[in-house]
């Protein structure tokens, strides 16, 4: 009998550890295992393939003696049996720190065997976009810090995982470590880089302990290219790649101008491959598999597959592995079950706290990146966080003000200020809305005065809300076109489009 | 052993690293609960830094503390996604104590079972009424 049950951060938070000691207290040994991504069911213990969903140290003897009610084969799990897991081919199966579990390293080996420049060319060929939200071709990037001249060359492993809503570069760290090693690696042969850093946010403990670990027990096997962790330090701005690399200087994480770009001026400014964690854990599989069988999954330019991370009020939430093309109705109905309070679903940001709120009218849009910038989204990181009827839009709009503004860097204008000013604004809006607040609270130090002093003469309530609304759509045009990076860049993402998706909610 | 040799262990540890002073400030940030003064100096004057340059740094990072917390501390996500799972009832439950000190943390990575939170290194999920308060009294 094979008992599995994963030490992912998930499963640890919903006491995985208390039912793993309840087994080996009945005289079973455990597999510690990475987890399958099915995150409603954890703690999910699976005996000889059978799973047993939201175990209880209590239900363990029930468990052994066939008693349990179970979810049967996990594998056959219509959740896992819809997805085209590429990236997360392991997930659920193999022992984290096992190098044995993890198998041959063939990526590797075909890159030492094409040599440089048919690795990048595979690279440039599979389609491959950077998945940290930008959606840059990860090949280009490689091209061009091969091309530039420095004294030494970086990758940077971008793990600052910070937008709500995402966990899949956590899941690779806690679950698949040695794939992202594998595809650092690859990159540094490819670039002529022989020195890598994973930068992962310091609110991913048992990420950080798990790579700490796997960059040990794997040395001598990506050498002469070194590996070292280095732990943000709790700013979310440290996500943003220059900032990134400032960070691990030791510096403050500002953001810096581009040009020069980090692959021609980056870390301690040397050329640098900077790339997202689940970027550089496709590669492995591409080399291994051939750029044309990545190419072959996905729609138009968005080429591959994407770990899509469905979380929020959702009945079913986790990590969802599929080919671009599927809808966003799809994937908060279908698969994510609706909501988990079991009322309506109102809205979805997708894309972390700098992606649109999506209305149910969007629900057709197919996930890619193209189609979604043109609905006025963002696919970022490719997390998806559900909204049931009680969510009040209003408040949304201003807590991505309220967020852009403890998160800047303040190297710029447009996002120092105009996310404390669209706070103070929005602030103002909430409260004249409707019946039973009359006049609003002033906000302390608030600049926009004319538009206070104009409602208070009004005898229209509505024509003061409206005149505060277009001031948020003048500020957060200033701050699209304004803000050196994209936390003020995109903040006004998620605030115009509840403010233009749900409209009901700021009168 | 002492704060000052310890302090000297941190530096010897990572002085010679590129980039030594998050490493530096996380290390200081454990042993001692805060980023004092004192310390900011000795680390300038090993580090080859201004004062202000490490300062600088040191009050950037949301991690680093410049005085000690005299409680517990409890991370309770804020971010949208535990929003959206109910975590607005928790927050007024923390503002109604004082002998915790719960601090907004923006995400956890455990979005799909929140609301979430974390002590030190351990996480904890799917937090109510009930549990969040017998989070808060487990820190007593």
């Amino acid at each position: 009998m094979i008992v599995r049950i994963s030490d992912d951060a998930v499963a640890l938070a919903c006491g995985a550890d208390a039912v793993a000691a309840a087994f080996v207290a009945a005289g079973v040994a455990v597999e510690r295992v990475s987890s399958w991504g099915m995150q409603w069911l954890e703690p999910l213990v699976e005996v000889d393939g059978i799973g047993y969903g939201k175990v209880t140290p209590g239900q363990v003897s029930a468990i052994l003696d066939g008693s349990a009610a179970t979810i049967g084969r996990i594998e056959d799990h219509p959740f896992i049996a819809r997805q085209t897991r590429l990236t997360f081919a392991r997930a659920g199966r193999t022992r984290p720190l096992s190098l044995d579990d993890y198998g041959a390293w063939r990526g590797l080996e075909n890159a030492l065997a094409m040599g440089a420049d048919a690795t990048i060319a595979a690279v440039l060929q599979s389609g491959l976009r950077g998945r940290g939200g930008a959606g840059f071709p990860a090949g280009i990037k490689w091209r061009t810090v091969a091309d530039a001249a420095g004294d030494r060359k970086y990758i940077v492993c971008n793990a600052d995982e910070g937008d709500s809503g995402t966990f899949a570069d956590r899941m690779v760290m806690e679950g698949d470590p040695f794939m992202l090693i594998e595809g650092m690696a690859i990159a540094g042969l490819a670039v002529g880089a022989d020195k890598g850093y994973v930068y992962i946010r310091s609110e991913y403990p048992h990420a950080i302990a798990k790579m700490e670990a796997a960059v040990r027990l794997s040395a001598h096997l990506v050498a002469p290219f070194d590996i070292e962790i280095r732990v943000g330090a709790g700013a979310y701005i440290c996500g943003e790649e220059t900032s990134l690399l400032n960070s691990i200087e030791g510096k403050r994480g500002d953001v810096r101008a581009k040009p020069p770009l980090p692959a021609h001026e980056g870390l301690f400014g040397q050329p640098t491959v900077i790339n997202n964690v689940l970027t550089l854990a496709a590669v492995p599989w591409i080399l291994a598999n051939g750029a044309q069988a990545y190419a072959d999954y996905g729609i138009g330019r968005s080429m591959g597959t994407l770990p899509i991370q469905i979380a929020g009020n959702v009945k079913h939430g986790g990590l969802f592995e599929t080919a671009f093309g599927i809808t966003l109705g799809e994937l908060v109905n279908d698969i994510g079950g609706g909501t988990a309070s079991g009322r309506p679903v109102r809205a979805v940001q997708v894309g972390g706290p700098l992606g649109a709120y999506h209305p149910v009218s969007d629900f057709h849009l197919p996930i890619d990146y193209e189609a979604f910038a043109a609905a006025d989204g963002l696919i970022g990181h490719g997390g998806i966080v559900v909204f049931d009827d009680s969510v009040d839009m209003a408040k949304q709009a201003r807590f991505a003000m309220e967020f852009c503004a403890v998160e800047s860097c303040g190297k710029c204008t447009p996002c120092r200020l105009g996310s404390t000013r669209g706070m103070e604004t929005l602030d103002q809006i909430i409260a004249g809305r409707a019946a039973p607040a009359v006049h609003p609270e002033p906000v302390e130090g608030l600049s926009f005065s004319a538009p206070l002093d104009q409602k208070k003469d009004s005898p229209s309530t509505s024509s003061g809300q409206a005149d505060l609304l277009e001031l948020v759509s003048d500020l957060c045009e200033t701050m699209k076109f304004g803000s050196l990076c994209a936390l003020g860049g995109f903040t006004p993402y998620p605030v115009m489009s509840a403010i233009t998706k749900f409209p009901e909610d700021f009168r | 052993m002492t704060k000052t040799d310890s302090l000297d262990d941190i530096l010897a540890r990572h002085s010679a690293r590129d980039g030594a002073l998050l490493p530096i400030l996380h290390d200081v940030q454990a042993a001692f609960g805060h980023v004092s003064e004192d310390v900011i100096r000795a680390i300038a004057a090993a580090l080859n830094l201004t004062r202000a340059e490490v300062h600088g740094v040191v009050s950037f990072y949301h991690d680093f503390r410049s005085a000690p917390v005299d409680r517990p501390v409890i991370k309770l996500c804020q971010a949208e996604a535990c929003q959206a799972r109910g975590v607005a009832g928790l927050r007024a439950m923390a503002d109604a104590q004082t002998r915790v000190k719960v601090e907004p943390v923006y995400c956890l990575g455990l979005c799909a079972v929140g609301p979430a939170a974390m002590v030190d290194a351990t996480v904890y999920a799917r937090l109510d009424a009930g549990r969040f308060a017998a989070l808060i009294e487990a820190q007593l």
